[in-house]
């Protein structure tokens, strides 16, 4: 492997884990992210198994898109069959979680449950074949937004587990309060933006 | 749920502001930030809502009796996205320059956890006319979310509504911002909270959350 496809992998990860960051500047996968961003221990299953859903996902739905669909002309599908790979492969984990996890998988069920329904998995697949990645840059825009992803649910957790002493006004308690939180978080990492140029 | 026959009426109440997708319900967030920068987009995003949400409901109520309940989930998936991609290439040639901007959230309508839950929750259990109905309220109390949003966004973030200069001056720059969305959402929760608290007696919706 050359030094300047290195490079550029690196400046993918990087770039869609923090400035492209799916939480906080695309607004992708907020109902996971304000539905399981409660607790720390909960947040940090959720990420681990967000990213290698978003890895796995990107990588098959590359395979399919490049290799059946280019060559019979089927992108007008590709909203079908990137929803049928990705739900294909989420059931298939949650089986396995199911049998290798169960303590994780009882805390998480529900939202597992609702992981095909999650934007995220379903925008990777989706820029990925609009952009024109390769396999590595897919694999690499994947493992950053999945990074990204778990990064904004660890800041929101730790945050909101210390919300839960605070005194809120009544009709701010739960969300209301949890999204002015997300805003000043976000209004943190326009920072990031211009880190790199792609 | 559907045992208790509800009328039209109550049933477009219900959705419009009962259970208000994303104010009461607070699900299929992600649009109501990502394009209400601008009154226009939002409101696009809502009619393809409204569109996709309506014929979903009437296609799953058509065919409930022929779903076998193991694969249910699979068949709505299918019939959602099958919507989604009529609505996508109707959008990408009559309406280009929305589409650009907004093209990849309309293709993400297929992952709403709404739309989803409403062929789950009515449109499998009822009869084609009333799945309609609810289809529609609940399309709707989401384009009306998304109009609210947007509304205040554009006027604060730019002085604008649907692209006509308003108010002159300095507008609040961070209206428009990502981190605008959020707080900008937030805050007409909290205040819809505080509405059905102050007026209604009720405990304020997402209150447990």
């Amino acid at each position: 492997m050359d030094m300047e496809l290195l490079k550029r992998l690196f400046e993918l990860v990087v770039s869609s884990a923090l400035i492209n960051n799916f939480v906080f500047t695309m607004f992708l996968g907020l109902c996971i992210f304000f539905g399981v961003s409660r607790k720390m221990e909960t947040a940090v299953g959720m990420s681990i198994t967000f990213t290698a859903v978003m890895v796995v996902s990107a990588a098959l739905s590359w395979v399919v898109f490049e290799y059946i669909m280019k060559p019979y002309g089927l992108e007008f599908l590709q909203i079908i069959i990137f929803i049928g790979v990705v739900a294909a492969f989420v059931q298939s984990a949650d089986t396995i979680m199911k049998k290798v996890s169960p303590s994780l998988y009882y805390k998480l069920g529900v939202y597992l449950a609702l992981i095909t329904t999650n934007c995220i998995i379903l925008a990777v697949p989706l820029i990925n074949a609009r952009e024109g990645y390769s396999f590595l840059e897919s694999i690499a825009f994947g493992l950053g937004s999945g990074l990204g992803f778990g990064l904004a649910m660890i800041i929101m957790a730790s945050i909101r587990e210390k919300l839960e002493m605070a005194d809120v006004p009544v009709p701010f308690r739960g969300l209301p309060i949890s999204f002015v939180l997300a805003g000043l978080i976000a209004l943190a990492f326009t920072g990031f933006s211009g880190l790199i140029r792609l | 749920m559907s045992a208790n026959k509800k009328s039209n009426l109550e049933i477009l109440k219900n959705g419009l502001f009962g259970e208000n997708t994303i104010f009461r319900m607070a699900i299929s967030l992600c649009p109501a930030i990502a394009v209400t920068s601008g009154m226009k987009n939002g409101v696009a995003l809502g009619i393809a809502v409204v569109f996709v949400q309506t014929m979903v409901n009437m296609t799953i109520s058509m065919i409930r009796g022929f779903i076998h309940p193991k694969i249910r989930i699979p068949i709505f998936m299918l019939v959602i996205a099958g919507y989604v991609t009529i609505i996508d290439m109707l959008m990408s040639t009559y309406a280009r320059p929305i589409y650009k901007e907004i093209g990849l959230y309309i293709q993400i309508i297929v992952a709403f956890a709404s739309i989803f839950a409403r062929a789950e929750v009515f449109a499998s259990k009822n009869r084609v006319w009333p799945s309609m109905v609810d289809g529609f309220a609940s399309g709707a109390g989401f384009l009306l979310a998304m109009i609210v949003i947007s509304f205040f966004r554009e006027l604060l973030g730019k002085g604008e509504l649907f692209g006509y200069s308003i108010i002159a001056g300095n507008p609040l720059l961070i209206m428009v911002l990502p981190a605008g969305g959020f707080i900008v959402v937030g805050l007409l929760m909290g205040f819809f909270n505080w509405v059905d608290i102050k007026f209604f007696g009720g405990k304020g919706a997402s209150g447990a959350g």
